[in-house]
């Protein structure tokens, strides 16, 4: 004998984006914090140690914020112009900064006045770093050079200069202490080693390079530059893995996740687009008030900073989960005796007799395995049901259909119901999934409640919105139809083109060749 | 034990294993009629309608004496109070549709054949179906209904009281009689009716002063009303196939017991009470024990009121899939005749209204593997119809197929035909499935494997190709052994596609006519399209060629291809006679050729791989599907 079968809601594909678990990781940030500054925020970099705090650089300026701080905790302005690339050393003791004059100065995160000042570019640096020895700094400038500095007696260790063009980006591996990176806007990315003379790699971008980055296992390299990002196997000699143009601007920065499991990039497109490192396509994107010069991620995740080029910061923490794990404590069983039950491991030589599940019915189930069809409806149009899931009342009014009852379901309601019913149907008859079912139900609705139109201000109300509804997807279809007549004029087009091609084809014989070969 | 008739046969069943014990065979046509001896609980009387009463012992399934009475017997009851007569419900003679009660004397002669030639009529005018008439307290009076007339007939008091109703046709049904039952101990007499109703009379000793009480639950026709042992409860059924179960009488008491499956046709209690029996329309029994608890089901092949699916042969059991219960697909055993299990494609609560259209399968295709399965379900409407195509794949572990692709209406109009590409080397990435439907388009269905790792699931379905001839609706699809070409049918033309490439290839025609079945030829023909069209001819193209081979003159309804040697065969329908052909496309002479098969129509057929080769004839068993009966005939 079989059981009753709940009635079966369709999944309908939705249209627009796919929910996805980034999509609710990446959406469970609390409300952006906005935070003006002097200008163009060129680098974000966080602190590697705790509290995380971050420094800003803009303009002149070199801000340091905590981490829900909305005001500077620091600043460091003993810059005569602008100030570029403000990065912390890997203990978040140090700060280094290159400037607009050509000169980089080494900062305390204690103290404030520099530590010591590096000359010997000649033209703005854009690019300073520490390699992760944490003894010497990398630097890259506007002068085509990049140099190698040493921090105690503050000299210059070595000097390349293969760019042609300004560097502009770098970046040092993790594994190596020799080892960094630059990219330049002569479209290439190289990479040197301390050890020798010369750049050991040189990758052709294509593009000038906005932003160099190494995955912390050494073994990849993503450089941004035009449109694209693009990923290169460095093990294997500056192979090209993938190519990603997913931002329609220059994409100015790149950043990984504390995992590494996805990789984030900036552009001057307003948005960021987060990537999955395995499968290369964007699992989530942000969208921003004005073009994103820098970004950064906070090493726990918790916090996404982005700098714009209007100045503005944003900056977005993610929700605490602790919440969860409170209300999981709450629901822990409270008397000794049902854990005793539940911890009660069968030994292998028991017979198990299962209980038999008692199957949970929806409401709206228990009112139709009853045939009460009019109740049933009723409990698919309760708000919860008919707001949140929209398909479940859809569902049941096709199931009402298909019994043949759902007229009579339909029937005999109040100006409050019907009011509710027809908003229902007003916003949803334009969905393509639900039309099909949704015409019906208006259809009947319109007949039973025809005599009683004028009665009620509220009802004849939703009649209009319903008509208007109707009137502006009929318009809508009109023009797809016009549309899709203009395609089918370029598409027969193609297909003449086509055709003639074949025709040569058949006269030498080729096509009855083929199919010759098929047949055997 | 239980005892049920079928067909030709009366069929024993074990109650506690649910298996057939033993089959009793020996009437020329239809049993309509079985009663235990009144008088011997051992022995059964049987009756037919070639018009003879078989008394049997059930234990060990031998008769023991026929009695021929002579004209068809429509019924059989026994009395315990009659010592040796039965009552049995005959034609009258000279009028047609009319029918009387007669009392058969059965003579205590020696030896095994004899003949009851004693008839006396007791009542005039009753209704043919068994359930009309029934006896009341110990054998005291006799209650016939028919129509919306009820007769009481008083044996002992010779008196004869007749009751009717008015004639009300209401939305539902009209008050007619549908079926009686009498009280076991009372003066009291139960009656169904075709909307629904049951009256309990009282009373009817006095033609005026009779009473009647009135129970209603069924919202259509009561099928069948019976009374427990003591009495005390009543049980009735109808097309609901909820058996609902009064107490006392009363209309407020009552339990349910809900879902049984289809329509019950008959309801009986067993002698000591303790287990009751309803028997469905579909060719099922349900046991039930005496607290309204479902206890088995003794079921066979289930007859679907329409096989819209055709016989499909599983590949993986060799069961053979066709329409079950509604929304049901069942597979059914040859060899042992039992529902190896039933799979609920539709997933829907079925509501057993009458005039209500429900969805039901029409299209089942298997791959060559017997691992993917596909459906078609539709629910005809007035505007659109809603079809809805799923792909189910086979999951080892659980040994049933599981859902895995779900497609809202695949087509805008009824689907016509489907097939997998059935190719054993290639592995599964390969599988195509083809769907023609009457919008004039063929679709081509390709599994897609999701490249995201978070998935669920690793592959689903989705649509490849869409292809249309000159908008002809498409209506038959076929691919080629190895797989390579695709043909299919637009009414009188048939088009061949290239399987990689989608490109039309060519196309043959024979006019006049639609094409009704398409089918490549295997093995050594398969360089052969075969095709059969709508006024009568079958033909044979050179697909090298592209040229016609050979044709013949025939109509042919069903051309079936034997998936293990390159035989096809035929049945033709001409002139009210089924004929079988067995060829080989290479040759337009038939290898066998078997004429007047049968008088009805045969629609179905279907090949069926048998476990190891016969030694003699040609190997192979044939599947015929008759209009009404499923047989299965030797074509050797």
């Amino acid at each position: 004998m079989a059981a009753y079968k709940p009635v079966v809601v369709p999944a309908c594909p939705k249209l627009g984006e796919r929910i996805t678990q980034d999509t609710l990781y990446w959406r469970g940030d609390k409300t952006p914090v906005q935070i003006k500054e002097f200008g163009a925020i060129n680098k974000v970099d966080f602190s590697p140690v705790t509290p995380y705090n971050y420094a800003v650089t803009a303009s002149s300026r070199i801000h340091v914020y905590g981490r829900y701080s909305q005001e500077p905790i620091k600043t460091f302005s003993r810059f005569k112009d602008a100030a570029y690339c403000a990065t912390y050393r890997d203990d978040g003791r140090l700060l280094v900064a290159g400037s607009e004059d050509g000169t980089i100065r080494l900062f305390d995160t204690a103290g404030r006045a520099p530590l010591r000042q590096f000359d010997g570019h000649t033209k703005p640096v854009h690019l300073v770093g520490f390699l992760s020895d944490k003894y010497r700094i990398f630097s890259g400038g506007d002068d085509y050079s990049s140099n190698l500095w040493d921090i105690p007696s503050a000299t210059e260790i070595v000097s390349y200069t293969e760019h042609t063009d300004y560097v502009r980006c770098g970046c040092a591996s993790k594994v190596n202490a020799d080892v960094f990176i630059t990219g330049s806007y002569d479209h290439t990315v190289k990479l040197f080693d301390a050890r020798t003379k010369s750049s050991v790699m040189t990758i052709e971008h294509g593009h000038p390079v906005e932003s160099v980055l190494l995955f912390p296992s050494g073994g990849l390299l993503v450089s941004a530059g035009g449109r694209y990002v693009k990923v290169w196997d460095v093990l294997k000699g500056g192979q090209l893995l993938v190519s990603l143009k997913n931002h329609h601007k220059t994409v100015t920065c790149l950043c990984l996740n504390s995992s590494g499991q996805r990789l984030l990039s900036g552009s001057l497109d307003r948005h960021v687009k987060i990537y999955s490192t395995t499968s290369y396509k964007v699992v989530h994107s942000f969208n921003y008030a004005t073009s994103i010069l820098s970004l950064a991620l906070s090493p726990e995740d918790e916090t996404i900073v982005v700098g714009m080029t209007s100045g503005v910061l944003n900056v977005k923490h993610r929700k605490p989960e602790e919440r969860n794990e409170k209300s999981q404590k709450k629901r822990q069983p409270a008397y000794r005796t049902y854990v005793k039950g539940r911890s009660y491991m069968p030994k292998q030589e028991d017979f198990c007799v299962s209980k038999p599940v008692k199957r949970v019915l929806r409401k709206y189930d228990k009112l139709l395995k009853s045939f009460q069809s009019s109740k049933a409806l009723d409990a698919v149009l309760e708000p919860p049901i008919m707001l949140h899931t929209p398909e479940v009342t859809v569902a049941v009014m096709q199931e009402l259909h298909r019994r043949g009852t759902l007229r009579s379901a339909l029937a005999g309601r109040n100006e409050k119901q019907v009011n509710l019913l027809l908003t229902f149907v007003a916003r949803r008859v334009i969905e393509p999934r639900f039309t099909s079912v949704l015409v019906t139900v208006a259809d009947m609705i319109t007949d039973i409640y025809q005599p009683v139109v004028g009665q009620s201000a509220v009802v004849d109300r939703q009649f209009l919105k319903l008509q208007e509804a109707i009137g502006k997807e009929i318009d809508y279809q009109e023009e797809l139809l016009e549309v899709l007549g203009m395609m089918d004029t370029l598409f027969a087009t193609f297909t003449k083109k086509k055709d003639t091609y074949l025709e040569e084809n058949t006269s030498n014989g080729f096509t009855d060749a083929t199919e010759t070969n098929t047949n055997d | 034990y239980l005892l049920c008739a079928a067909g030709d046969f009366v069929k024993v069943h074990s109650v506690s294993t649910e298996e057939t014990v033993r089959v009793m065979g020996g009437h020329g046509d239809l049993v309509t009629g079985i009663q235990l001896n009144p008088h011997n609980h051992m022995q059964l009387y049987s009756s037919s309608l070639d018009g003879s009463i078989k008394l049997w012992d059930f234990m060990d399934g031998i008769p023991i004496k026929t009695f021929t009475v002579g004209s068809k017997l429509l019924a059989l009851y026994t009395l315990p109070s009659a010592e040796d007569s039965v009552f049995v419900v005959i034609p009258k003679r000279g009028e047609r549709d009319t029918f009387q009660l007669v009392s058969v004397k059965l003579t205590k002669g020696a030896g095994q054949d004899l003949e009851a030639k004693e008839l006396s009529v007791v009542l005039d005018g009753v209704g043919a179906s068994p359930k009309h008439i029934a006896f009341g307290r110990e054998g005291e009076y006799v209650v016939s209904v028919k129509e919306i007339t009820l007769q009481v007939y008083f044996f002992k008091r010779k008196l004869l009281n007749r009751f009717s109703l008015r004639a009300v046709k209401t939305k539902g049904g009209d008050n007619q009689f549908s079926c009686v039952a009498c009280h076991p101990t009372e003066d009291c007499i139960a009656t169904g009716h075709a909307d629904g109703k049951i009256r309990l009379w009282r009373n009817f000793h006095h033609k005026k002063e009779y009473t009647y009480s009135t129970l209603h639950w069924h919202h259509d026709i009561v099928m069948d009303l019976a009374f427990s042992v003591e009495g005390t409860r009543l049980l009735s059924g109808g097309v609901e196939s909820v058996l609902v179960q009064w107490h006392n009488e009363s209309a407020c008491q009552k339990d349910f017991l809900p879902r049984l499956g289809s329509p019950i046709e008959s309801i009986s209690v067993s002698s000591d009470g303790s287990l009751c029996c309803t028997l469905h329309t579909d060719n099922r029994i349900t046991i039930i024990n005496s607290n309204l608890r479902f206890s088995r089901s003794i079921q066979g092949l289930i007859k679907s009121r329409d096989i819209k699916t055709g016989l499909v042969v599983d590949p993986r059991t060799k069961a053979l899939v066709l329409n079950g219960e509604p929304g049901h697909l069942q597979f059914y055993c040859l060899q042992s005749d039992q529902q190896l299990f039933s799979l609920d494609i539709v997933q829907r609560q079925y509501i057993h209204q009458a005039g209500l259209k429900q969805s039901d399968l029409v299209k089942v295709a298997f791959n060559a593997q017997g691992t993917w399965l596909a459906t078609v379900e539709e629910r005809e409407e007035v505007t659109d119809p809603e079809l809805e195509l799923k792909l189910w794949f086979y999951n080892e572990e659980t040994q049933s197929f599981k859902l895995n692709t779900r497609i809202n209406t695949p087509h805008d109009n009824h689907i016509t035909d489907m097939c997998f590409r059935d190719m054993d080397e290639l592995e599964n990435d390969s599988l195509i499935l083809v769907t023609t439907g009457r919008d004039c388009v063929f679709k081509v269905w390709v599994m897609v494997e999701d490249t995201d790792p978070e998935a669920q699931q690793s592959v689903s379905w989705s649509c490849d190709f869409v292809g249309s001839y000159h908008n002809y609706q498409a209506t038959n699809c076929c691919f080629s052994e190895d797989g390579s070409l695709l043909a299919v049918s637009f009414e009188e033309t048939i088009t061949v596609w290239d399987s990689v490439t989608w490109d039309l290839k060519c196309t043959f025609c024979h006019p006049p006519g639609n094409i009704r079945n398409i089918c490549f030829g295997r093995l050594t023909c398969s360089k052969y399209l075969i095709g059969a069209t709508d006024y009568g001819f079958l033909c044979c193209w050179n697909l090298l060629t592209c040229a016609l081979e050979w044709s013949a003159h025939l109509n042919i309804v069903v051309l079936q291809p034997d998936p293990l040697s390159e035989h096809i065969a035929a049945v033709s329908w001409l002139s009210k006679e089924s004929s079988l052909f067995v060829f080989k496309p290479n040759e337009p002479r038939p290898i066998y050729i078997q004429r007047n098969l049968c008088k009805e129509k045969i629609l179905l057929a279907a090949f069926v791989p048998r476990d190891e080769p016969e030694t003699t004839g040609s190997e192979k068993y044939l599947w015929l599907r008759r209009s009404q009966l499923f047989f299965l005939t030797d074509t050797q």
